[in-house]
């Protein structure tokens, strides 16, 4: 928990124009209202060049508004951001021209071929004929969509028009890579094929990037640090690792049929034991590493005599994480207010 | 203006090229309408049922094809402003509004191809015009109602981008085209001249920017107008001047949601 004062604290004490340049996006107090509604609610947070940083939260809390007021899509209430340097309101085409963006909804033009898609890109980019035509080349290749350039946007599938978002956001040459529920609505395979392209970019290319996403395995997989967001708010921020290590130790739960009181008494003085919990003829045990305890804790079972029907094995999860935060797990949705936000921006696109 | 505008500029414009040409349906739907309204108006009235207030010997179609021409101008425009409400509802909008070039070369972008598609139609209309008995106007005549063409269509595609930039989604469509559109067509003067209205209806006419418009390319085509073609392109730029600039100045301020 530490972590996460600290970066709050950072937020809110006076920065110096140097910290916003260390950082590649810099937030304090960022707000946005819709009426009545606030979607956004006085955030701050850094987030380091070359980061692979993401936003976890449930739909209509949050992340896509806080994306869109870093694109400049949105006009902040109130706050300020920077985006590699740039003020997100005062200096918008310095924030445009460094940033790259793959939206939520889909952003392409269904009546031109996948090349013309990212020709237009590169042209409202400045980038010359020569330059346009090399680039393209490389992320269509990049993206595995070689083939189907020439084919219009309406005929292909929607992973294959995600991939040409993903290509057309990196075409040229973002310091920084906003993805908007990247794989959202995509199959388990495109998904991982997704991820490969999205962890080659920041490896290889070094290119910082910011996901928002509702999946857990997609924070915690990708992610180096994640931010989890609840009703406009950063309610959790550090590592995925660091973040399931607070909710504590694994847990094997073994359902135990007779010996129950023998099998106790033989574990309790093992140290590696944090604690047992014994609760109608079933024992949970916490521990670090469980899977390799496992062998341990059945040779206890054998030597007590102890009768054991089955053996459970629960490692802390993302989901933990975010139960504990919020309440509730990430597939319920959110208040009211904010489940409104979330129709409003499904139906706008 | 620097460099990457004017790509931009030119990208917008391409675009707009590229689907007006690929989707042939809309490209034959939106020449349609005006065309059977010149064609059965035209063979309907004939040359002998001259309308009152049409100087005597002047055919029906002489006089009705300047009229369509603007009718052509009026939609085609106002559409190309209110294309913006397709990118929204379509996503391609958020592509265009995040790129790192100035609002007004957007607009800009925008405005020069619903003027070439606009103007494109409204000369197969003249062409319609004159296979259907309408005298050919003099090389001079052209380059003018080219002029009052580019006038009429920034206009109303200011317009139109000035009602995209505000409205969140498709629904007040119609209302645009019913309660906007239409009725700046009838009363314009395009299918009969302003005299047969009585007094309210025609000041209504006279604040009516088509009005002019219309009135300016009859006198560039058939050598005949209601007002003097200086007074028409004088009220034209000044609307032209302020629907352009409210156009580019609301659209600037819209948010993508």
């Amino acid at each position: 928990m530490t972590e996460i004062t600290g970066a709050v604290e950072v937020g809110n004490v006076t920065k110096t124009a140097l910290d916003r340049n260390d950082a590649a996006i810099s937030i304090h107090g960022l707000t946005k209202k819709f009426g009545n509604i606030t979607a956004v609610n006085q955030i701050s947070l850094d987030i380091k060049k070359g980061e692979l940083f993401g936003l976890l939260g449930a739909n209509g809390a949050g992340k896509s508004t806080i994306i869109k007021m870093l694109t400049t899509m949105l006009t902040p209430t109130e706050g300020e951001a920077w985006v590699w340097g740039h003020e997100v309101v005062k200096e918008r085409n310095l924030v445009r021209s460094s940033i790259g963006v793959v939206f939520q909804d889909p952003a392409v033009d269904g009546m031109l071929t996948g090349r013309e898609n990212l020709d237009f890109h590169g042209r409202m980019y400045g980038m010359d004929g020569e330059l346009r035509k090399r680039r393209i080349q490389e992320v269509l290749e990049l993206v595995d969509l070689v083939e189907k350039a020439d084919e219009k946007l309406e005929d292909y599938s929607g992973g294959m028009q995600r991939r040409l978002e993903i290509a057309r956001g990196l075409m040229h040459y973002p310091h920084v890579l906003f993805l908007d529920e990247p794989t959202l609505g995509l199959d388990a395979q495109t998904r991982r094929h997704i991820w490969q392209y999205i962890r080659n970019m920041n490896e290889e290319k070094g290119v910082t990037i910011i996901l928002t996403t509702h999946y857990m395995e997609e924070a915690d997989s990708l992610c180096d640090r994640v931010a989890i967001i609840d009703n406009g708010k950063i309610v959790a921020l550090d590592t995925p690792e660091n973040l399931k290590d607070e909710i504590g130790s694994d847990t094997i739960s073994l359902d135990v049929q007779s010996g129950a009181e023998a099998l106790m008494q033989s574990l309790r003085p093992i140290s590696w034991i944090r604690s047992i919990i014994a609760n109608n003829g079933t024992i949970e045990l916490m521990v670090d590493h469980a899977q390799s305890r496992i062998p341990e804790v059945m040779q206890h079972a054998n030597r007590c005599c102890a009768k054991i029907t089955s053996v459970g094995l629960h490692e802390p999860t993302l989901e933990d994480v975010f139960l504990k935060y919020t309440g509730r797990k990430i597939r319920e949705t959110g208040s009211h207010a904010n489940s409104m936000i979330a129709r409003m921006h499904m139906r706008r696109g | 203006m620097m460099k990457q505008d004017l790509y931009a500029i030119y990208s917008i414009w391409l675009r707009e090229m590229l689907r007006f040409f690929r989707l042939k349906s809309r490209l034959f739907g939106s020449i349609a309408s005006p065309f059977f309204f010149l064609a059965f108006l035209g063979i309907g009235f004939g040359n002998g049922a001259s309308l009152p207030g049409i100087p005597q010997g002047l055919a029906y179609v002489s006089f009705l094809t300047p009229g369509i021409i603007g009718m052509t101008l009026l939609f085609s425009a106002t559409f190309a402003g209110l294309s913006v409400l397709w990118d929204r509802e379509f996503g391609f909008l958020k592509e265009i509004m995040v790129a790192p070039v100035s609002r007004i070369a957007i607009v800009l972008g925008r405005t020069a191809g619903g003027l070439t598609t606009g103007i494109l139609q409204a000369v197969i209309i003249l062409i319609s015009g004159i296979f259907l008995g309408m005298a050919m106007p003099s090389i001079q005549g052209f380059l003018m109602s080219l002029l009052f063409m580019i006038l009429i269509a920034a206009t109303f595609i200011g317009l139109g981008l000035a009602f995209a930039s505000k409205m969140e989604d498709m629904s007040g469509f119609s209302l645009i085209m019913n309660f906007l559109i239409f009725p700046l067509f009838f009363l314009s003067g395009a299918l009969f001249p302003l005299d047969r209205f009585p007094g309210v209806v025609k000041d209504l006419a006279y604040l009516n920017p088509l009005t002019y418009g219309v009135d300016g390319l009859r006198y560039s085509l058939i050598g005949t107008s209601a007002f003097s073609p200086v007074l028409d392109l004088a009220v034209l730029v000044v609307y032209c001047s302020a629907m352009l600039f409210l156009g580019a100045y609301l659209f600037e301020n819209t948010e993508v949601k």
